[in-house]
């Protein structure tokens, strides 16, 4: 294989037969860039779709207080139900196995000022468990921690639009704002992928916001994780017990279909799963399909290459070749042209998916990559499958009696 | 240097089979330079084939330089065509885009001669054929009579046993012709043994012994006054 005088032969060949080495080489260059632009394009896409539909926590039953419509237990009807602390203890308490973070949502609006600067914005009391439910990012600063939560600190993190809008160019952290008439330190500004709604919301600690309500101990609604392993039938089971012990601890009909209500996110979960798994698919189809396409004009390129070169295998044969080194000068030539040609491919198709990536976001397209394994194995693919599809016609042509291939047309 | 009893060898055209050598005995010694004559489909170049075994006799038995050749694998024919023979053919055979010298290194690459030996070895066997000053041209940049004397410098430089040549002269007109046999008849003069698969009398008369092929047997063979082709060239 690394024989010196075998490679300046390839050499010599290679440099003298330019259009074949061209079209050999253009083939495999060209299904390897092909196939890494729209799988990258396919991830792309695949990127956009999680935006947009994996933005939230799926592994999370929202659980809201209404009234209820049957009396039960000497309670009347249309009597109204509350969350308190001790409910949230309870659910760590009863369900430790099936609980990531348990975090009230109380949710307020309220005119926030700084300096000059005001306007209405949605104040949500939290635990810092909400972070991972609305996949919050945190820009600057922090977010709320059970610090704030057990010294009801007046602590406020902010979204990016509502800095934008109150604070211009100014850096809010360590700033006061005044939310409600009460007023607050910003220790953190967020983004949330979310859309801009997500961007103007205010997070404060509920503990705080229970003090400014008069200390009381009303949550508004609970917000529930789960490990994810629970997978979708384990969500609705324990949808179901989170219900059934609700019910019962709220002194609820199990019948009435009002009083609690639960939203479980798991039933989005599978669907956007599926989804995942469909577009996964065409990524990978369409993927396959170039790769295949890129193996079927390597073989071509081969077949007529060892046609092409009949004559001259013929010849060298007369002259004492045989008919292995026929075989390996055939191969070593295709694999050193496929591999140089393929990396070159690789590498534009890279360059190119780098530099369009960001101007296609308008089209659904957002940040399309292709991870580096995907794309050598893909290459590596069709080196093996050029050097096998070169293979069959060396063979058969080493085979061919020098005799017939000299034959007079 | 060349023993052949009873040579059958014929082709399967289709259902039915087409029986071109029906039973050669000849033999041919050191130094000499025999001509094979013969209509077309008397069978001569099919001989000269199993000579230069390039295709494979049915029946009989060869010997070349006391080896015998039979039941050979491709990579042993290989190596035998490398070590005995060299051939000239009709069309020359050159390899495109190699140049003269490349392409008289080229059997030297074969047996394995380290590049800078093959190719002042090449360069000697083309300025024997007269060709030094081309010897960076491409077979497309030479006449014809070149690029057969390329291919004979080519068949020599392997330093063969005996050289086979398939109508050496037949793609040429006759000063050329006679030209190229001029060289053939001289490297048969320094020893080399030679046979000439020809239909043209007057290249035959030109070689020491002639074979007459017809139908796959040999009708005639005789020792002949040679002609010497230096006498025919202006």
């Amino acid at each position: 294989m690394f024989n010196k005088d075998r490679w300046r032969e390839i050499f010599e060949t290679i440099g003298k037969n330019k259009l074949r080495t061209f079209l050999s080489g253009f083939t495999v260059a060209l299904g390897i860039f092909i196939f890494i632009i729209l799988f990258g394009l396919g991830n792309g896409l695949k990127n956009t779709f999680q935006e947009f539909f994996l933005d939230d926590a799926s592994n999370a039953i929202y659980i809201f207080p209404g009234k209820t419509s049957l009396p039960y237990k000497g309670f009347k009807a249309n009597r109204r139900i509350d969350f308190e602390n001790e409910d949230l203890e309870d659910i760590k308490l009863n369900f430790p196995m099936f609980t990531e973070h348990v975090t009230p949502r109380i949710t307020r609006s309220a005119l926030t000022r700084y300096k000059s600067q005001s306007n209405s914005y949605t104040t949500r009391a939290v635990a810092p468990g909400y972070q991972f439910i609305e996949k919050t990012i945190l820009m600057k600063g922090r977010y709320i921690n059970q610090t704030d939560l057990k010294s009801k600190t007046k602590h406020a993190v902010i979204g990016r639009l509502v800095a934008k809008d109150l604070f211009k160019t100014e850096d809010p952290i360590g700033k006061y704002i005044d939310i409600g008439s009460t007023v607050f330190k910003v220790i953190g500004v967020f983004q949330d992928d979310g859309g801009d709604n997500e961007e103007r919301f205010i997070y404060i600690p509920y503990t705080t916001r229970q003090l400014i309500e008069k200390s009381n101990d009303k949550v508004g609604e609970i917000i529930v994780t789960f490990p994810k392993e629970l997978g979708h039938p384990g969500a609705m089971a324990f949808e179901s017990s989170l219900k059934k012990y609700f019910k019962d601890k709220k002194s609820i009909d199990p019948s009435d279909p009002n009083g609690i209500f639960f939203r479980n996110q798991t039933d989005n979960l599978k669907q956007t799963q599926q989804f995942a798994v469909v577009l996964q698919l065409i990524v990978s189809f369409v993927g396959l399909g170039t790769l295949i396409a890129g193996i079927i004009g390597i073989s071509n390129i081969m077949v007529f290459v060892v046609k092409e070169r009949t004559k001259e295998l013929g010849i060298r044969k007369a002259l004492g070749a045989t008919p292995r080194s026929v075989i390996e000068m055939i191969l070593q030539e295709s694999v050193f042209i496929t591999t140089l040609s393929g990396y070159f491919g690789l590498f534009l198709g890279i360059v190119v998916l780098k530099n369009v990536g960001l101007r296609l976001e308008d089209y659904f397209i957002k940040n399309p990559f292709i991870d580096f394994g995907t794309a050598f194995s893909a290459t590596i693919v069709l080196i093996i499958f050029g050097a096998i599809a070169g293979y069959i016609p060396a063979k058969r042509a080493s085979r061919i009696k020098p005799i017939v291939a000299l034959r007079d047309e | 240097m060349i023993q052949i009893k009873n040579l059958h060898k014929s082709y399967k055209m289709g259902s039915s089979s087409l029986h071109v050598l029906k039973g050669i005995n000849f033999e041919v010694e050191e130094g000499e330079l025999v001509a094979i004559m013969g209509s077309s489909g008397s069978g001569k170049s099919t001989l000269l084939n199993i000579l230069g075994m390039l295709d494979g006799a049915d029946e009989g038995e060869y010997i070349l330089d006391e080896v015998p050749i039979k039941n050979l694998n491709e990579t042993k024919a290989a190596k035998y065509r490398n070590k005995f023979l060299g051939f000239v053919f009709q069309s020359f055979n050159l390899i495109n885009y190699k140049s003269a010298l490349e392409n008289v290194a080229l059997p030297l690459y074969y047996q394995g001669i380290q590049r800078k030996e093959r190719q002042s070895l090449a360069l000697d066997y083309l300025e024997r054929v007269g060709l030094k000053d081309w010897a960076t041209h491409l077979p497309s940049e030479l006449s014809g009579g070149q690029k057969q004397r390329v291919a004979i410098a080519r068949a020599m430089a392997s330093r063969p046993k005996v050289l086979l040549a398939d109508e050496p002269t037949g793609a040429l007109d006759t000063k050329t012709s006679y030209e190229v046999m001029d060289l053939i008849q001289k490297i048969n003069d320094e020893g080399k043994t030679i046979l000439v698969v020809t239909h043209e009398p007057d290249i035959a008369q030109m070689c020491k012994r002639v074979v007459q092929l017809k139908d796959g047997i040999i009708i005639k063979d005789e020792k002949v006054d040679q002609v010497l082709a230096s006498e025919n060239v202006q």
